[in-house]
């Protein structure tokens, strides 16, 4: 299955990562609008880190027994069975925070006004190729099968 | 060959799921005394706060059973395990013959023995059924006042929906604070506020000694402390044990729950147990899945354990989220303990260390990252090098070594 790798050595830390990933979860899919609030902003299903000198982004790793699943009290969290891809749906999850108390990766946000998970990436299924690693500039997300 | 399950939440699920992964073909046999299928208890709370409809109660789809090629037999109740026969005895007198049995059976509300306690108005809230007696009792008898015995996570889920209900809720806890076995005073006392501040009742130290009734309905809570309480309804929520019943007069070895190895295997061959009536007990949703999901690939041959599990708890009240895990609480000396507390901001983070290792965390307001944090305690990983860290607002993977960090992001192997 696909699978995004995150190279910190190579990561400059210009976060076009997070924009990107932000846009493409929007309705028009216009950066000038999302950012300038005519388009809703979702939080970037992406998270990036940052220390010193050191920084990298990293998103779901689509675990292959995935906590997130095996706790999902409502099974909003569930694998497609073509891709092996850790999907949402958003209409069935109800903010029980279960994912957040055992993903060790830290990478699903809770958005505490809408009691829904915000931050679940899902390797851009509608983009046909993560934007993440498409926009970075050097290399330091590529994709591997 | 042929599996039979008895009982049909999350353990049972998984491990039809682990079972269909190597063998499509040999019958799965799945007894349940409920008449509701695969359904998410935790999300009874949601059901009765109408914050979900029945339809979404179900966490698989309505076909898991059939694509899974599961033979259901609904509301009928296992009572006998015939061992050396190897078969079940269900309460229709018919007998289920199995080759590898999987008890599933969950666990029971502890009922209090006081007076009155047969009255009507007087509910558990474990399942489906429950909410709908509920909500039936709420509307016949036009329920104003309601008592919930016990603060533990239960009564708390309740309380939350009865609330959104409109309704007065008075919480009774025999321990000194709300959530006692998985918070800590300063941490219960931010949701007892929030409670009060919603109109809701707590009287922590004190029991109920009887119930006084009034035309077979409950009227008045009478306490060991002495003062009466009026009520319309009565949610009894002290605490769940392991449904053990059908066990009792077999072989297969009992303490609390039914004794199972690292392979959900018991004493007898063949014979697996998972989730809720397993022993050792940890009665959360996250813990039967793990059990659940090894127990069946243990039964088609795969050799697996389970993982090292803790306690954990992911609670919301008054929109307040919390996720604590571990020991919260530790009694020993030698432990370092680490707090960042803002009262105004309702933010609360302690994290218990003992020998270089995290032990136990509560995480109140922001709960953002939890999970980094309970790998710590399951993975025993040394914290030490990054201590320091540990409590600041953007802790994350970066704080982490970066060797393990590498290993843990891209798996063994694939480091790059």
């Amino acid at each position: 299955m696909k699978k995004i790798i995150s190279k910190e050595e190579y990561c400059i830390g210009c976060r076009l990562c997070e924009i990107h990933c932000t846009v493409a979860h929007t309705k028009t899919k216009n950066i000038l609008k999302v950012f300038k609030g005519k388009d809703t902003k979702p939080l970037p299903k992406i998270k990036f880190e940052e220390k010193g000198f050191i920084s990298f982004s990293l998103q779901c790793r689509h675990c292959e027994e995935a906590n997130c699943i095996e706790a999902c009290i409502t099974g909003a969290l569930y694998r497609d069975e073509k891709t092996g891809t850790v999907l949402w749906d958003e209409n069935k999850c109800v903010g029980c925070w279960m994912c957040i108390m055992l993903c060790p990766f830290g990478v699903i946000e809770p958005d505490l006004q809408k009691k829904k998970i915000s931050s679940k990436c899902d390797l851009c299924i509608n983009e046909g190729f993560p934007v993440c690693v498409k926009n970075c500039p050097n290399e330091a997300l590529v994709i591997e099968e | 060959m042929k599996y039979v399950i008895i009982g049909n939440s999350i353990a049972a699920t998984n491990a039809i799921k682990s079972i269909r992964e190597f063998d499509k073909e040999n019958k799965i046999i799945l007894i349940s005394d409920e008449e509701y299928i695969n359904y998410s208890r935790p999300l009874i709370s949601y059901l009765l706060a109408k914050k979900i409809t029945k339809e979404k109660i179900n966490y698989l789809s309505t076909d898991f059973y059939e694509k899974n090629k599961v033979d259901l037999i609904l509301k009928k109740k296992a009572v006998k395990i015939l061992i050396n026969e190897k078969s079940i005895l269900l309460n229709d007198n018919t007998k289920i013959n199995y080759d590898k049995l999987l008890l599933t059976t969950g666990g029971t509300p502890i009922i209090p023995q006081i007076k009155g306690i047969n009255t009507n108005g007087i509910f558990n809230f474990t399942k489906i059924s429950d909410v709908e007696k509920i909500e039936k009792y709420i509307k016949e008898n036009n329920v104003k006042k309601v008592s919930v015995i016990g603060a533990g996570l239960i009564g708390l889920k309740a309380t939350e929906a009865l609330l959104e209900l409109k309704l007065k809720v008075t919480i009774i806890e025999l321990s000194d604070r709300i959530l006692a076995s998985t918070l800590d005073k300063k941490a219960s006392a931010i949701f007892e506020n929030e409670l009060r501040k919603n109109g809701c009742e707590i009287i922590t130290n004190t029991t109920v000694k009887e119930i006084i009734t009034e035309n077979n309905k409950v009227k008045e809570l009478s306490l060991i402390n002495g003062t009466r309480k009026k009520t319309d309804m009565i949610i009894i929520a002290i605490g769940v044990k392991p449904n053990i019943e059908l066990v009792k007069e077999t072989e297969i070895k009992i303490n609390r729950g039914i004794l199972v190895n690292s392979k959900m295997e018991t004493n007898i061959e063949n014979i697996y147990a998972a989730g809720d009536c397993a022993e050792p007990t940890i009665a959360i949703w996250p813990v039967a899945a793990q059990q659940g999901k090894i127990a069946g690939y243990n039964i088609i041959g795969q050799n697996r354990e389970i993982k090292n599990i803790v306690p954990m708890n992911s609670v919301e009240l008054c929109g307040i989220p919390s996720i604590s895990a571990g020991n919260t609480v530790p009694n020993n000396s030698d432990c370092e303990i680490l707090v960042l507390y803002n009262e105004e901001k309702k933010i609360y983070k302690k994290i218990i260390i003992q020998n270089n290792r995290i032990i136990g965390f509560i995480m109140i307001g922001n709960i953002s990252r939890a999970g980094i944090y309970t790998m710590l305690i399951t993975d025993k990983i040394n914290i030490n090098e990054f201590k320091d860290s540990l409590l600041n607002e953007n802790f994350g993977l970066i704080n982490l070594p970066k060797e393990f960090r590498k290993h843990l992001v891209t798996g063994a192997g694939i480091e790059v």
